[in-house]
């Protein structure tokens, strides 16, 4: 009795478990029918090769655009002034570490550093809007208060610790004997670094770059509150401009009628920025498993 | 001859680039001070007690974050328990359960592409979801809902960590004795993994609390004069209660924002510090 | 009857035959010593008695293995209940990071005793038995972690024998520990003997020589002799066993 008892209880907990990890598995093919469900409707309505093409979005005004372009430049501007700023910085900064400093010194400076991934990105948004923006203004000359350079400079310092702790890991990873190596052979700590360690940590440091891309692209709060609210279809950094992310976020706070198609634009612009980060982290997946090298 | 010119040059590279390094370490070191001392600089004259007392009003001087913090606790509260109970669940299955079975492969790679996905994309999901489907409108509860969702991978990443550390030897010493799965889990590997996965979820809620962009698209309100009295109540929180600040163009607005940032940041920072302090305490108190 | 048999016992890690048909009998209320070099099949053999390495992905295992004439592999066997009446003694100390008292009850809780009285009173037989009692009856609540390694293994042989057993299984139970906690431990199996079947691995010829009444001596995971210690020690029979027994290889 007791025995058949505990029995069923054992499998009732196994089921209740793996009903649990269901939730996340449920939580993806949410986020793709949601998401690819909208943007149907959306599409029976606005043609996909002018959703592609028009270079104007305007589906909030009288004369209706649907052209992603300029929130695709939008996003891709921020993101690229963000990885211009974070990529060498980053990987100089975890090579800096790895190589040259003392341990205490890469003990007390790690953590720091990761302190500027931890802050609200809100915090960054204020801090764009009120310090950096003003502080560029007087630096350049016409700078507009809302522009793509300032929320992008900001967005790379907040990505960059990903990229140091996550390099600086992967630095660390590699057997002190193939630093040894370079070191007998009379190599600098300069050779070593860039002939033999970031070489070797390739793959470690190709994957923090993609995931700190991935965040710059999915990063909202920072460009909504610095970037501008313009869907502007330009590359000029000066200028202010809309991100995919802003403009979900203007449209979540105005009062546009659920079941219009103004509303269903989030879906499809979410849907565009949703592929995006997918295949970057796919890319990254598959990086790790294709450039891993066991050291053991 | 010509090696002792190459090996000069290496020298230089070498001694340019540890100052171009310090440079840079230095630099993002002086951002973060700079970050720091202007939000302080600017917020700092706000904090008194009607700051945290008084309700949002029209007139920045008489505007406060009461609801704001009430709002953002309780949708804490409400977030962790969600997320915990089942996050915990799911790492435990992942790692001490379906170890080689495919379900839990597919789990696997789908909680990594989880955790890259945008947060504004949970709010997406939340928002058609919680909001619209399950009909919860603009409630704490769809909110917490959907930053339970946002902030599980965190957990269930940072379960299975935990869980990992505990040596194998344990486990047999428990089955040895006859017991089964579930005791061993429940009464060995969990306890032995407490510390880490307590601390994983603290990491998680200081990930949870800074969250703005998912909470506004499930319509957690810029404006909310009132206290929310239940879980089904409108609400708003801190991260939101800044942003709308810093949009306005009324300088006092602004200090009044800095001043909410502060506020926000010494709860990001004591969560980071309690989890920190937390991971060390165990890692000092049991050694396998 | 034997109270442990194996009857042409072979196991495989996945491709790999780890023990190749074994058939050998373990009498009650003796020690029986296996040795051989590492990788050997000892501890995998041992480990079938209480079907531990069920645990193992990738695992097959044919023939029989009985307990009290009882086949343990048959379909209708309770592995969680066949386990209880075995006590496991594993290579490193392993208590769990509970106090001491908590350790020795576990096995009491896991088999249903609620009743307190009856649990303190285990505890402590358990723990004068395994000669621990002295030193940690006034420190019960305290983490096992802080014991000493010696005291570890002590604990961990109370833990697998408050639950009284009638097989003590111990898989070179003193190899992580010092002469001195050595030397307990081999003076506890010898006292145990009176009321458990004790088998026990060793690297450590001279430890199978003090403390053991019959000798097995495994090789590739085979069965080479099974016979009285002294006899294995004296004189054995086969070649491989006299080579390994003057330390000629392993």
């Amino acid at each position: 009795m007791r025995k058949n008892f505990t029995r069923k209880k054992e499998k009732a907990i196994e089921l209740l478990m793996s009903a649990s990890s269901l939730v996340s598995v449920l939580t993806t093919i949410g986020i793709i029918f949601v998401l690819t469900a909208d943007s149907y409707k959306f599409f029976s309505e606005v043609s996909i090769v002018d959703f592609f093409t028009d270079k104007e979005w305007t589906p909030l005004f009288e004369n209706k655009h649907f052209g992603i372009l300029p929130l695709l430049s939008g996003t891709l501007l921020t993101t690229i002034i963000a990885t211009l700023v974070a990529v060498p910085m980053g990987i100089t900064i975890a090579v800096y570490l790895s190589e040259y400093a003392s341990r205490r010194f890469t003990s007390i400076v790690k953590p720091i550093l990761e302190v500027l991934a931890a802050i609200p990105t809100v915090v960054y948004g204020f801090f764009a809007l009120q310090y950096v923006t003003p502080l560029l203004q007087k630096l350049i000359p016409g700078l507009s208060g809302f522009n793509a350079l300032s929320p992008g400079i900001v967005m790379g310092i907040m990505i960059m610790p990903y990229i140091t702790s996550l390099s600086e890991d992967a630095l660390r990873a590699i057997p002190t004997s193939l630093r040894e190596a370079s070191y007998g052979m009379g190599a600098n700590r300069f050779q070593t670094a860039f002939k033999v360690m970031i070489p070797a940590a390739s793959s470690g440091i190709i994957v923090s770059v993609i995931l700190a891309i991935s965040r710059a692209l999915g990063e909202t709060m920072i460009v909504a509150i610095a970037a501008g609210q313009e869907p502007k279809l330009t590359l000029n950094p000066l200028e202010s401009v809309e991100t995919i992310t802003t403009y979900i976020i203007q449209v979540s706070m105005g009062d546009v009628p659920q079941d219009s198609l103004e509303y269903r634009t989030i879906f499809a612009a979410g849907l565009v920025l949703f592929l995006f980060t997918f295949i970057l982290n796919n890319i990254s997946f598959w990086v790790i498993k294709r450039f891993r090298q066991q050291y053991d | 001859m010509i090696k002792r010119i190459k090996t000069n040059k290496a020298r230089i590279k070498d001694q340019l680039f540890k100052y171009f390094a310090m440079l840079c370490t230095g630099l993002c070191l002086l951002v973060l001070a700079l970050l720091l001392i202007d939000i302080i600089s600017k917020g700092i004259g706000r904090i008194n007690w009607s700051f945290f007392s008084n309700l949002p009003s029209r007139h920045f001087d008489e505007s406060g974050i009461y609801t704001a913090l009430i709002g953002m606790v309780s949708l804490l509260f409400l977030t962790v328990l969600i997320a915990m109970p089942i996050g915990i669940m799911a790492a435990i299955y992942l790692q001490e359960y379906g170890t080689k079975n495919r379900f839990a492969r597919i789990v696997e790679i789908n909680i990594a592409n989880l955790a890259g996905v945008p947060s504004v994309i949970y709010g997406i999901l939340g928002l058609q979801i919680f909001v619209r489907i399950a009909g919860f409108g603009n409630s704490i509860l769809a909110g917490a809902l959907t930053l339970a969702l946002l902030i599980m991978p965190i957990v269930i990443v940072a379960t299975r960590e935990a869980i990992k550390a505990v040596p194998n030897s344990l486990r047999e010493a428990s089955f040895g004795m006859g017991a089964t799965k579930w005791q061993t889990t429940r009464n060995v590997v969990i306890p032995a993994a407490w510390g880490g996965i307590l601390t994983g979820v603290i990491l998680s809620v200081s990930r949870a609390i800074g969250e703005t962009a998912p909470l506004i698209v499930v319509g957690a309100l810029v404006y909310v004069p009132f206290i929310p009295e239940g879980p089904l109540d409108q609400y708003t929180t801190l991260p939101i209660q800044i942003f709308n600040w810093t949009s306005r163009p009324q300088q006092g607005f602004i200090t009044n924002a800095a001043a909410g940032i502060i506020v926000l940041l010494a709860f990001t920072f004591l969560l980071n510090g309690i989890a920190i302090w937390l991971r060390n305490r165990w890692n000092n108190k049991v050694k396998f | 009857m034997y109270k442990l048999e194996s009857k042409n016992l072979n196991l495989w890690y996945g491709p790999k035959q780890a023990l190749k048909d074994i058939s050998m009998g373990v009498d009650a209320n003796t020690v029986t010593a296996f040795i051989g070099p590492s990788g050997c099949g000892k501890s995998t053999f041992l480990r079938c008695f209480n079907r531990m390495n069920d645990l193992i992905p990738n695992v097959r295992i044919t023939g029989q293995a009985l307990i009290d004439n009882i086949n343990i592999y048959s379909r209708n066997v309770d592995v969680y209940e066949h386990r209880k009446s075995i006590g496991m003694v594993f290579q490193k100390p392993n208590p769990f990071p509970k106090s001491i008292y908590e350790n020795v009850a576990y096995g009491l809780h896991i088999i249903g005793e609620n009743s307190k009285s009856i649990i303190d009173e285990s505890v402590e037989t358990a723990l004068k038995q395994a000669a621990l009692w002295n030193e940690v009856k006034d420190s019960l609540k305290k983490s096992a972690l802080a014991l000493s390694g010696g005291q570890q293994q002590r604990l961990c042989i109370a833990r697998a024998i408050a639950v009284k057993p009638s097989i003590l299984l111990m898989d070179e139970p003193a190899s992580a520990l010092d002469p001195l906690s050595t030397a307990k431990i081999e003076e506890l199996i010898y006292n145990l003997k009176k009321e458990y079947s004790i088998v026990i691995v060793t690297h450590n010829m001279q430890q199978a020589g003090r403390v053991s009444d019959k000798t097995a001596f495994f090789y590739l995971g085979e069965l080479i002799e099974y016979d009285n210690t002294s006899k294995i020690f004296t004189n054995p029979s086969k070649e491989a066993t006299q080579n390994y027994i003057t330390g000629r290889f392993g």
